[in-house]
């Protein structure tokens, strides 16, 4: 048979080039402005800095990650954000809790976070049964998880108080890094050398923070879960074309609960990470918009909002546009609110390029 | 007699409407029956009654001459009745052995703890099926969204192949397609029924009909009102059953 008159003429997004271009374009401006913001701003294009960009986004990007399976069945997921705070504030109070007996304090932190990530499991199952079991649209569905986490997250939070009193160990564990290097005197591993004061700590070079480790552990997991494993097959069959799924005899409302679980309990993930990062139990605020950011950065990674669409890796990307942007744009000493509109123009151009070369994926 | 598949007196009702009233039908293996009748006449309930995606009220569904009882799709495909639907269901991000696979995917142990898809054999196999169809297309590894539709009803069919139908029930197989296109499909629906799969065909393209069909059923408000062998009919009758002989005659 041949191929259609349309699709044998060769067009820009047909070659090699085109395609590797238009697929990746989000890889490729993210270098752009490393490169930019290497001569605009002095110390951006550092070590030291681009550390800080990836740990200050290791939250931002489990969200990401969570929200691209969602958005690949052709869903949104809107709970991520006050998901993540349930988590944080429900493993901190655990760990508050748990503080006033005679545990063991490694005891006590395991506990909270398993708290915490257990519980992320809850609002993902009942959006999830939701959505496949009672067709409630995903936005609606999820949107109703968003106001019932924050809800009881402010309850845990006994109104708009961070939970503070959590064991010293937690931000030593979030913060911490693989190697630290005193030039010219020791090489330590996972701690700083103790002769050292925490005042002359500039003095280290550090490199692999943890937050690193745990988000490429995580981020290959899932890599290998939608790129070369059934359920990720079946996650994109369900997002470009559900009763195709359904004839080929794929329990698509058992997929999507677990699609809305597996999200819901990556935001825990960030959550209880967040408790981690900060040492304390923190509620989200509405400013922080984390849900929307997630999607932005998904939509930026190649994913399309109807599905059938995205990767894993794109998202990563995504999130490490967005960083770099705030980042950069700061160091640079550019006005903050430039960065809502370079946020906005970005989102405008990565669905324009989705609409315009919709074969490229 | 020896059907391959049979239904006895099956009926459908949705609320007050009576969709399909009993309707008795049987097909050999090796053998096309067309499936024929005005839009509402019954006949896409009628197959998806033995696709098992609705529930016969009454009646039965014979398999080789075992009573069935399918209680979702995935039941009728376990036993061998794959149905190619007019919008032909596949997944267009998706490769076309990936298609062929989707939800039996061949997976392989890796490390001896997950299961990886093994996409070396899917693609092999694909391979197989196509080339005994006499199919090609000229990447397997290419989306489907990258097909013609005629590439893709191919594709479809090669995926009911792969899984040994006994039964192959096609709705509408030639409807979306160009001229050589649908003379291919006509082929390969020759080429299957050489291979003794037994072959249910709703059409409403006469000459498709009476190109491949062996026998005609045509079915008028859920009622089965005639059956035809195509070497005893043309064209004319059937479109007199179709619409009501009354209003022919006339």
């Amino acid at each position: 048979m041949r191929t259609s008159e349309l699709s044998s003429r060769p067009g820009f997004t047909q070659t090699t080039i085109g395609r590797t271009v238009g697929r990746n374009w989000a890889l490729f401006f993210l270098i752009f402005m490393v490169i930019v913001f290497a001569f605009t701003g002095s110390g951006f294009f550092e070590i030291a800095n681009f550390q800080n960009i990836i740990h200050l986004s290791s939250t931002s990007i489990l969200l990401a990650a969570a929200e691209t399976f969602v958005i690949i069945t052709g869903g949104i997921d809107l709970s991520v954000g006050f998901v993540m705070g349930l988590s944080s504030a429900l493993a901190a109070r655990i760990m508050v809790i748990l503080s006033t007996t005679a545990l063991p304090v490694p005891w006590i932190i395991i506990l909270g976070s398993l708290a915490g990530l257990v519980i992320s499991l809850i609002p993902g199952f009942i959006s999830g049964t939701l959505v496949a079991r009672f067709k409630v649209p995903p936005f609606i569905a999820t949107m109703g998880m968003w106001g019932i986490c924050n809800g009881i997250t402010l309850r845990l939070c006994h109104g708009f108080f961070p939970i503070a009193g959590l064991p010293a160990a937690l931000p030593e564990l979030g913060n911490g890094y693989l190697i630290y290097i005193h030039p010219g005197k020791s090489i330590t591993f996972f701690q700083k050398p103790e002769y050292l004061a925490d005042n002359q700590i500039r003095e280290l070079i550090r490199l692999i923070p943890f937050s690193f480790i745990l988000i490429t552990v995580v981020i290959l997991i899932l890599w290998f879960i939608l790129h070369r494993h059934r359920f990720g097959q079946h996650t994109y069959a369900i997002g470009d074309n559900v009763d195709a799924a359904i004839r080929a005899g794929i329990d698509v409302n058992r997929h999507l609960v677990k699609i809305y679980m597996l999200s819901s309990f990556l935001a825990g993930l960030a959550g209880v990470y967040n408790v981690f990062q900060t040492g304390i139990g923190n509620y989200t605020t509405f400013s922080a918009m984390y849900e929307l950011f997630a999607v932005a950065a998904v939509v930026i990674g190649g994913a399309s909002l109807a599905g059938g669409k995205g990767r894993i890796l794109g998202s990563f990307v995504g999130v490490l546009v967005l960083a770099v942007l705030k980042n950069g744009l700061a160091i640079s000493g550019v006005e903050p609110f430039v960065r809502y509109i370079a946020v906005g123009v970005l989102l405008i151009v990565a669905v324009t390029i989705d609409q315009l070369f919709p074969d490229l994926f | 007699m020896g059907y391959i598949i049979e239904t006895r007196d099956i009926t459908k009702r949705f609320g007050g409407l009576t969709a399909v009233d009993k309707v008795s039908m049987g097909v050999n293996a090796g053998e096309v029956v067309a499936v024929l009748g005005d839009n509402g006449a019954g006949k896409s309930t009628l197959i998806k009654m033995i696709s098992g995606v609705h529930r016969p009220d009454e009646g039965s569904i014979l398999l080789e001459g075992n009573p069935m009882k399918f209680e979702n799709p995935m039941g009728a495909l376990a036993s061998g009745i794959e149905t190619i639907y007019q919008d032909l269901a596949l997944a267009e991000n998706l490769n076309v052995s990936s298609n062929i696979f989707l939800g039996r995917e061949k997976t392989k142990k890796r490390f001896g703890l997950f299961n990886v898809l093994d996409h070396p054999y899917m693609l092999e196999e694909s391979k197989h099926v196509l080339d005994k169809l006499d199919i090609h297309i000229p990447s397997l590894k290419s989306t489907i969204r990258t097909l013609s539709g005629g590439q893709r009803q191919a594709v479809a069919i090669s995926r009911s192949i792969y899984w040994d139908a006994k039964v192959l029930i096609m709705d509408e197989p030639t409807a979306a397609l160009g001229i050589a296109e649908q003379k291919k499909v006509l082929n390969l629906v020759n080429s299957l029924k050489s291979q003794g799969i037994g072959i249910i065909i709703i059409s409403h393209q006469m000459y498709d009909i009476f190109e491949v069909a062996d026998r005609i059923i045509v079915m008028r408000r859920g009622r089965k009102v005639a059956e035809r062998l195509v070497s005893e009919t043309d064209p004319d009758e059937i479109v007199g059953l179709i619409v009501g002989a009354e209003t022919v005659k006339k």
